[in-house]
């Protein structure tokens, strides 16, 4: 009995004493994390995760201090590859799939006072002053910076609307047992 | 003549009986089409036409875009009611850009385009010739068939093979025109042919159409190079691929076309369409499909013209029995949903079927046993049930390594499946994914290009703007010692110049207002 | 069509289903088992019914529990193949609460922990039986020789439902070891092959199964017959049934050539113990075997193997459950490493090579 005491404590202090050697000296310094957090990012520095800007919000993500679910412009793809990336199990069929967002510039509001353009960090907006602005659509990712400075309230973000080309089937909801509703 | 085998492939019921002895009809001409831009593989063709124009049969109505795309024609004589949105034949029913006409009945032609002699035309006339026609791969793809023919120039092609299969159940049109039109296809093979630079034509018509092998074989007798070979019955024999297979025992790479081992593949029907442009001149405007299933009232073989709504269609054969359970363009293991009965019939539609629920053999889906039938059953020697387990769990990724990819989506395992899984749907869903995932990630990268764009473009302003403030600052501090040397020197003549001073300020003001409207 | 979510295709369908699947399977164990439970009599019966109703209301418990539909599980026949199975692998004068403990095994420690139907990684019916021949030794080793019904040694319906629920049946006077067990014990004992089978081998006999053993185990030719069925029918394949058998059997007539005195002809490892019932009715569940032909066939070599291997060296007579385990374990690497060639590719993944580049 006291040889199987002695032996797993012995055990113990060595392993642990071990443990804290590495601890100390083959400790990683800095996070080359953060960097590759960053390049996964959308980098238009939007700032609607709540920081200001891709950077911090990669570096909040690596310490886990934010969610995966931060980015809508980056949607369930983006939250899903960051979970893959810092090992967290996360269920993204819960996650409701912000449907992506495209400003519009109501031209009959507009009255040319070029902020809008300014902020647009992908120059999306396309305007000169005393001229009505309007947005190129394939640009745009949705930030929502233009609307937020609009000082008529002018733009507006409207949903993307699916078409022939961006459409595809659906996945199929398989409930055993109950057979397919048709239109029968 | 010797043939190989293809993996797996199922045996599904005919019904061909239902419409195979029925005679093509022509449908008359109705009231309304809609002819969407967009019938074809590639990009959709622009309109030449805008409301209110008067067209003629065969006018050209758009024109093709890009080298990858086919015009379009109107398909009888009237007026363009408008061009706009239209709900697509397609199973989202979301709308598609599509021009309206309403026909005057005359069905009066327009300029048809000059009788080419395939034996002193060269090839890259004929091969513009089908372009001109609009005509696009007839069986389902509606690739455009110029494209396919100006394969000659890049890969050293050997042979054209003739899809005259026609795996999918109850459709009949290819065998009827077949049947009735032989030498019409006969002559548009040679000419494909010649397009394509090839010696041998191989004709292959499954075995369950033994009237269309005679009188295809009758009429390919004294014509050289050319064979007509009967095929094993088997579903998904019509797929290019497995065709091949079966001709020449060579199997496509992944990832290369059938060009790459030096064969062509064409339908059957845009062979006859070959043949109506280059010896008469005339453009794709009708095709035959097949209309046809347990809820029809008289299944039956038309000829269409493109842009006919579906519902009238259907009227011409007495409507419906009974409400569908299933209404599809298309044969019913490869065929599309109908979202919308008014949706016109496009060049690329070969039936529509309307199926009543005992014939689809439907039930509610269970568990997968994994009893591996699909894996038995699938010609791309995938495993359909790892594939649709990983799909469902999300790791489309995953998916792709064992061979997503390379699925055709031919609804051999979902025939076989035990458990009634929507095998296809998931694959379907998979591929949509990956085309999406690819489609954000695109749009990531030219986000990141752009937004880097912007802050160096503003870096730019900042050094051009620093530069010009320093060029005039020291231009001041030039014109300041000028004035006071001048001042200096006057000072001695007492005749004191006055030099504008203030002509800094107004053109420093002006260069402020341009940077701020970059 | 109503708003209701959009269906893909195809939309054609050929008749199987999971329903007609198990079905079949049910049909072809019908005459060996209807055999069985007439040679075993009225308890055989009982125990039977037991098993089955108790492999129904387990899995009746463990789908309300997980909040899935019942009705369509339970009546698509996959929960009655595996009480059936269950039922005829056990001793057939087993007491109650061995059929009882049984379902709960097959059934929710076999099956519904791992996700229910298609998800198990072992074959149900096997889990509970080994589980029980570990847990109560006694009551799963005891056989005896066949009381037929109707006839004279049959105890009759009364007797056969109080030694069913209480016991009290004299097993010194009527028990009788299995063929394999007689074997090993004699083996144990030092005697050879030539005394001990001598007296109680009689092929004829282990063919039509007026022999001791479970009811699985006794009538080789009506086994047979209902597995060929199947296969005619396309339920199962020829590939592992015949790997099983054909490998059970070279070792054996190998092993028999080399020593005949200690090791067993390939005849009599046929005939004997749950052979032919494994091979035909219990490697072949698809849930718990290989996808790939390829893979069933070494599958089926592996069985086979250790069958053998388990019935000669280990410690118990009989080696089926057993091996069908080990496999079961062995499928998904079979499964991962033995796929088919993508059409287009090669074997290891990369597209086939272009002979003529143009």
């Amino acid at each position: 009995m006291i040889t199987a005491i002695s032996a797993l404590t012995v055990l113990g202090v060595v392993l642990g004493g071990l443990l804290g050697l590495a601890a100390r000296y083959l400790r990683v310094e800095g996070n080359p994390l953060i960097g590759e957090i960053e390049e996964m990012l959308p980098g238009s520095q939007c700032g609607q995760c709540g920081y200001p800007g891709c950077s911090p919000a990669a570096e909040a993500l690596a310490v886990g201090e934010a969610e995966v679910t931060l980015c809508p412009p980056g949607g369930r793809a983006l939250a899903g590859a960051l979970a893959a990336k810092l090992g967290i199990v996360i269920d993204l069929s819960a996650l409701e799939e912000k449907l992506p967002a495209i400003a519009y510039v109501n031209e009959d509001l507009c009255i040319g006072c070029t902020r809008c353009f300014q902020k647009c960090p992908t120059d999306a907006l396309l305007g000169a002053p005393k001229q009505v602005h309007t947005v190129i659509a394939e640009i745009c990712t949705g930030c929502e910076e233009c609307m937020n400075i609009c000082p008529t309230e002018c733009i507006e973000m409207l949903p993307l609307k699916p078409t022939v080309a961006t459409w595809h089937w659906p996945k199929p909801e398989v409930k055993p047992g109950k057979a397919e509703p048709l239109a029968a | 003549m010797k043939l190989f085998k293809i993996r797996g492939g199922v045996h599904p019921e005919g019904r061909k009986r239902l419409s195979a002895h029925k005679e093509i009809e022509i449908l008359p001409v109705p009231d309304l089409l809609h002819i969407p831009f967009r019938q074809h593989v590639g990009e959709p063709a622009e309109p030449v036409v805008q409301r209110g124009d008067r067209v003629l049969k065969g006018q050209v109505i758009a024109k093709a875009k890009g080298p990858v795309s086919a015009p379009v024609h109107a398909p009888t004589s009237g007026r363009v009611l408008a061009v706009g949105a239209f709900t697509a034949p397609h199973p989202s029913g979301l709308p598609a850009r599509t021009i309206h006409i309403l026909t005057d009945g005359k069905d009066e032609w327009g300029e048809r385009m000059p009788v080419l002699d395939p034996d002193t035309a060269s090839p890259a006339e004929l091969a513009q010739r089908v372009a001109d026609a609009g005509i696009v791969g007839m069986g389902g793809a509606a690739f455009p068939s110029s494209v396919k023919l100006n394969l000659g120039e890049r890969y050293k092609l050997h042979t054209l093979v003739i899809n005259g299969a026609e795996c999918e159940p109850y459709l009949t049109c290819d065998d009827r025109v077949m049947r009735e039109r032989p030498e019409q296809a006969i002559d548009g093979c040679r000419i494909m042919a010649k397009a394509l630079g090839v010696e041998k034509v191989m004709i292959a018509i499954e075995t369950n159409k033994p009237e269309a092998i005679e009188t295809m074989t009758a009429a390919a007798r004294n014509v050289a190079g050319m064979t007509v070979i009967g095929v094993p019955t088997r579903y998904p024999m019509g797929s290019e691929k497995h065709l091949v297979q079966t001709l020449t025992g060579k199997e496509t790479p992944s990832g290369c076309l059938t060009a790459d081992i030096g064969v062509v593949v064409h339908n059957v029907a845009t062979a006859c369409a070959v043949n109506e442009a280059v010896r008469r001149g005339k453009p794709l405007i009708s095709r035959v499909v097949t209309i046809s299933g347990g809820a029809i009232a008289k299944p039956r073989n038309i000829q269409v013209p493109i842009g006919v709504s579906i519902e009238s269609v259907l009227e011409y054969c007495g409507g419906t029995t009974e409400k569908p359970a299933r209404l599809m363009m298309g044969g019913p293991m490869m065929g599309q949903p109908v979202a919308d009965p008014r949706s016109p019939m496009v060049k690329g539609c070969n039936g529509i079927l309307a199926l009543t629920l005992e014939e689809t053999r439907q039930r509610p889906a269970s568990a997968c046993i994994r009893c591996g039938s699909c894996v038995q059953v699938c010609p791309c020697g995938l495993v359909p049930l790892d594939m649709a387990a990983r799909i469902r769990n999300e790791e489309i990724d995953s998916a792709v390594e064992i061979g997503l990819t390379e699925c055709l989506s031919c609804g051999s395992c979902n025939y076989v499946c035990p458990a009634h899984l929507p095998l296809v749907q998931y694959f379907n869903y998979g591929k949509g994914r990956i085309k999406a995932i690819a489609a954000e990630k695109r749009k990531q990268e030219e986000t990141k290009r752009l937004a880097e764009a912007r802050i160096v473009r503003l870096e730019e302003q900042m050094r051009a703007k620093k530069a010009m403030l320093a060029k005039r600052k020291a231009e001041a501090e030039a014109r300041a010692k000028a004035k006071a040397e001048a001042e200096a020197a006057a000072a001695g003549n007492e005749n004191a110049e006055a030099a504008p001073k203030s002509e800094a300020k107004p053109a420093s003001n002006d260069n402020e207002k341009e940077e701020a409207q970059a | 069509m109503t708003g209701a979510p959009l269906m893909g295709g195809p939309y054609a369908h050929d008749n199987s289903s999971v329903r007609r699947t198990m079905g079949l399977v049910l049909l072809a164990l019908t005459p060996a088992t209807a055999y069985g439970l007439y040679l075993f009599g009225w308890q055989a019966v009982f125990l039977f019914s037991l098993t089955i109703g108790a492999c129904v209301l387990f899995e009746a418990l463990s789908l309300a529990i997980a909040r899935k539909p019942i009705w369509p599980f339970v009546s698509d026949g996959s929960v009655i193949l595996t009480g059936w199975l269950l039922a005829v692998s056990l001793p057939p004068w087993a007491p109650w609460w061995i059929g009882l403990v049984g379902g709960l095994l097959a059934v929710i420690v076999g099956k519904q922990i791992f996700g229910g139907l298609g998800q198990n990684v072992f074959n149900p019916a096997m889990v509970a039986r080994v589980a029980l021949l570990i847990s109560f030794p006694l009551e799963m080793t005891r056989y005896t020789a066949p009381q037929p019904m109707f006839s004279a040694t049959d105890p009759g319906i009364a007797e056969s439902l109080s030694r069913f629920f209480f016991g009290g049946l004299d097993f010194d006077a009527v028990s009788s070891a299995s063929l394999l067990g007689h074997v090993k014990t004699e083996l144990s004992r030092g005697v050879g092959l030539g005394e001990s089978l001598g007296s109680s081998y009689d092929p004829l006999s282990l063919s039509i199964g007026s022999v001791a053993g479970s009811m699985g185990e006794t009538s080789a030719l009506l086994i047979v017959l209902g597995g060929l069925f199947l296969i005619f029918k396309r339920i199962i394949s020829w590939h592992i049934p015949v790997a099983m058998l054909g490998t059970l059997a070279l070792l054996a007539a190998f092993f028999h050539l080399i020593d005949p005195v200690h090791y067993m002809g390939a005849d009599v490892h046929l005939l004997s113990g749950a052979a032919l019932l494994g091979a035909f009715f219990i490697a072949t569940d698809p849930v718990t075997s290989p996808v790939t032909r390829k893979g069933q066939i070494v599958f089926g070599i592996g069985c086979g193997l250790l069958v053998y291997v388990i019935r000669t060296w280990g410690g118990y007579p009989e080696g089926v459950a057993f091996a069908v385990l080990l496999m079961n374990a062995m499928a998904p690497l079979i499964d991962r490493t033995m796929r088919p060639r993508v059409y287009g590719r090669t074997k290891k993944g990369a597209p086939i090579a272009l002979e003529d580049k143009p």
